[in-house]
């Protein structure tokens, strides 16, 4: 690999679009800078409409950028691929195939021997915890297996980083907590490198290495904190509110300034 | 981890309540509903007989169920013989109009399903032919039929022609507007998962459309019932249709009321059978929907 060694680069990331509920063009992100390093696990937080979504969307490949590159170890991203694997949050589990069906889903599609998905997709479910559910259909699942089975699906494809997408904001506190505990887990077993995107502080802080915090519209970066605590975190320590503090102050200006507000670069 | 139960819903349809959201009577056991199935056409026998027994009706103009039966009997089981046009040919008339049904419904469901896939995913074939199968199918069928049998003659080819063309319709509707609702997301998440572009017809509409496609299929094979009678009294020879006519040109009330209900049977047997296909083909719905 040349260049900066950073796994994505996303220089200059601008999105603009027509908005049909408002009746003209938004900026959603504004000369977005960012770069991920390999295993690094990093979680973008911002008030809702801020573009979060939008960034994770143009490295998945979802949406090209109205202006900017992004880049995948240097090299531009076109289009959506097996190397980036998207955790939805509302799942999108296909409903017309078994939990074990959909998670065989990526490795069939790339050719690979079925003697060899076998043991590939036997070895995910055990990782994700979900052995004894394969022949049941995702609406006969929880909230909690599902998206275990979608974290399944993408990690039996082996990809060069997970984009999460809000994966457990529409679970249980419970739940949540236990999938958060669970990814920290397979994070450091696998050595992926994570985007997430959250509307949660906390989370933002419990999983992050770094986390960015996004303006209001149009999205800009507004800080960038590393988070230099050992895990697993203990969300109740002064240490973790100390940071939960600070970035909550991030965010309280960006909603007290409103649209336009003064925002700089991290 | 330990797996909770599959929600109770799944089994609902199984027990008979249906819709376990709506308040309603204690579910009644398998010989209940077998009974409350049977109750309304028990109840349309028993009222006919008494009307015409009572002499309400003249037995001319309207003959009881049991003469009803007895000729049905005739029509099905009696010897193949000149002096009784109708005696033993029930079979082979039902194989006719069968097998017309079966071609014509077969030529609708491929084509159907076919162009109302690609037309629901592909813009361009929208474009294309959505605006005349719109025209065409706000032409009644039966004002194809003139034109089928002067195009075709007297034909098997006029009969399946027609059948073919009725079904395609809701066939070609259905399929398209559930090829089109296909959700973005899974679209998407077939990307990501490696699915090349031209596979997503494939992979992720055909199988988000089937539900859709199923309940197209069931409303042209209703059609295609409808039009099998309409082209064999006016276009072809055999089949149950021109059973029914040829019972009208003898006057024998008896046997088109045989006919009728042979007719209505058959295309009840077939819908049951689709909608048992559609039961194992999409049994991934199965508590997803409120049916």
């Amino acid at each position: 690999m040349s260049g900066n060694g950073a796994l994505i680069t996303c220089r200059h990331l601008s999105k603009s679009f027509y908005d049909i509920r408002e009746g003209q063009r938004v900026v959603a992100l504004d000369d977005v800078s960012l770069d991920i390093t390999r295993g690094e696990f990093v979680t973008v937080i911002g008030p809702s409409g801020c573009g979060k979504t939008t960034l994770l969307n143009i490295v998945a490949g979802f949406e090209p950028p109205t202006s900017g590159e992004v880049l995948l170890e240097n090299r531009a991203i076109t289009g959506p691929g097996a190397d980036r694997g998207v955790v939805f949050q509302e799942y999108a589990l296909f409903p017309w195939l078994t939990l074990r069906q959909n998670v065989e889903y990526g490795p069939r599609e790339r050719g690979v021997p079925s003697t060899e998905v076998r043991n590939l997709v036997d070895r995910t479910l055990r990782m994700v915890g979900l052995t004894g559910a394969e022949s049941r259909y995702p609406h006969e699942l929880s909230g909690g297996m599902r998206q275990r089975a979608a974290l399944a699906r993408i990690l039996v494809n082996d990809p060069k980083i997970l984009l999460m997408d809000e994966p457990f904001a529409a679970l249980d506190a419970q739940t949540r907590a236990a999938l958060q505990r669970e990814l920290a887990r397979l994070w450091a077993a696998t050595g992926k490198t994570v985007l997430f995107i959250t509307h949660s502080v906390e989370e933002a802080v419990l999983l992050g290495d770094r986390v960015v915090a996004m303006t209001a519209r149009p999205g800009r970066v507004k800080a960038a904190v590393t988070v230099s605590l050992g895990r697993p975190r203990d969300p109740t320590s002064p240490a973790f509110n100390e940071y939960r503090r600070a970035i909550e102050t991030f965010l309280a200006e960006e909603i007290e300034a409103g649209l336009g507000g003064g925002a700089d670069g991290a | 981890m330990s797996l909770p139960s599959v929600s109770a819903d799944v089994h609902a349809t199984a027990a008979g309540n249906r819709r376990p959201d709506l308040p309603r009577l204690p579910a009644p056991g398998k010989a209940g509903r077998a009974a409350r199935r049977l109750a309304v056409p028990c109840a349309v026998l028993v009222v006919w007989q008494v009307v015409v027994s009572a002499g309400v009706v003249h037995s001319a103009s309207l003959p009881s169920p049991a003469a009803v039966i007895q000729a049905w009997w005739a029509w099905i089981f009696g010897p193949v013989t000149p002096l009784a046009w109708y005696s033993g040919t029930w079979g082979p008339h039902v194989l006719m109009s069968l097998r017309r049904v079966m071609i014509g419904f077969a030529i609708a469901t491929v084509a159907g399903v076919g162009l109302g896939v690609l037309i629901g995913w592909y813009a361009v074939i929208e474009d294309l032919f959505d605006g005349t199968i719109n025209f065409l199918r706000s032409v009644p069928m039966t004002a194809w039929v003139p034109f089928a049998v002067f195009f075709f003659g007297i034909h098997e080819s006029a009969a399946v022609f027609l059948i073919a063309f009725g079904s395609f319709f809701p066939i070609v509707v259905n399929a398209s507007s559930g090829a089109r609702q296909t959700p973005r997301i899974l679209i998407r998440a077939a990307r990501m998962l490696g699915t090349e572009p031209r596979k997503l017809l494939v992979r992720v509409v055909l199988p988000a459309a089937l539900p859709a496609i199923f309940t197209g299929l069931r409303v042209g094979m209703g059609l295609a019932w409808v039009l099998v009678i309409v082209a064999e009294m006016l276009a072809v020879q055999g089949g149950l249709g021109y059973a029914l006519w040829s019972a009208y040109q003898f006057s024998r009330l008896d046997l088109i009321l045989a006919a009728i209900v042979s007719v209505g049977t058959l295309g009840l047997l077939s819908d049951r059978l689709l909608s048992a296909i559609a039961r194992r083909v999409t049994r991934w719905q199965t508590g997803l929907t409120g049916l």
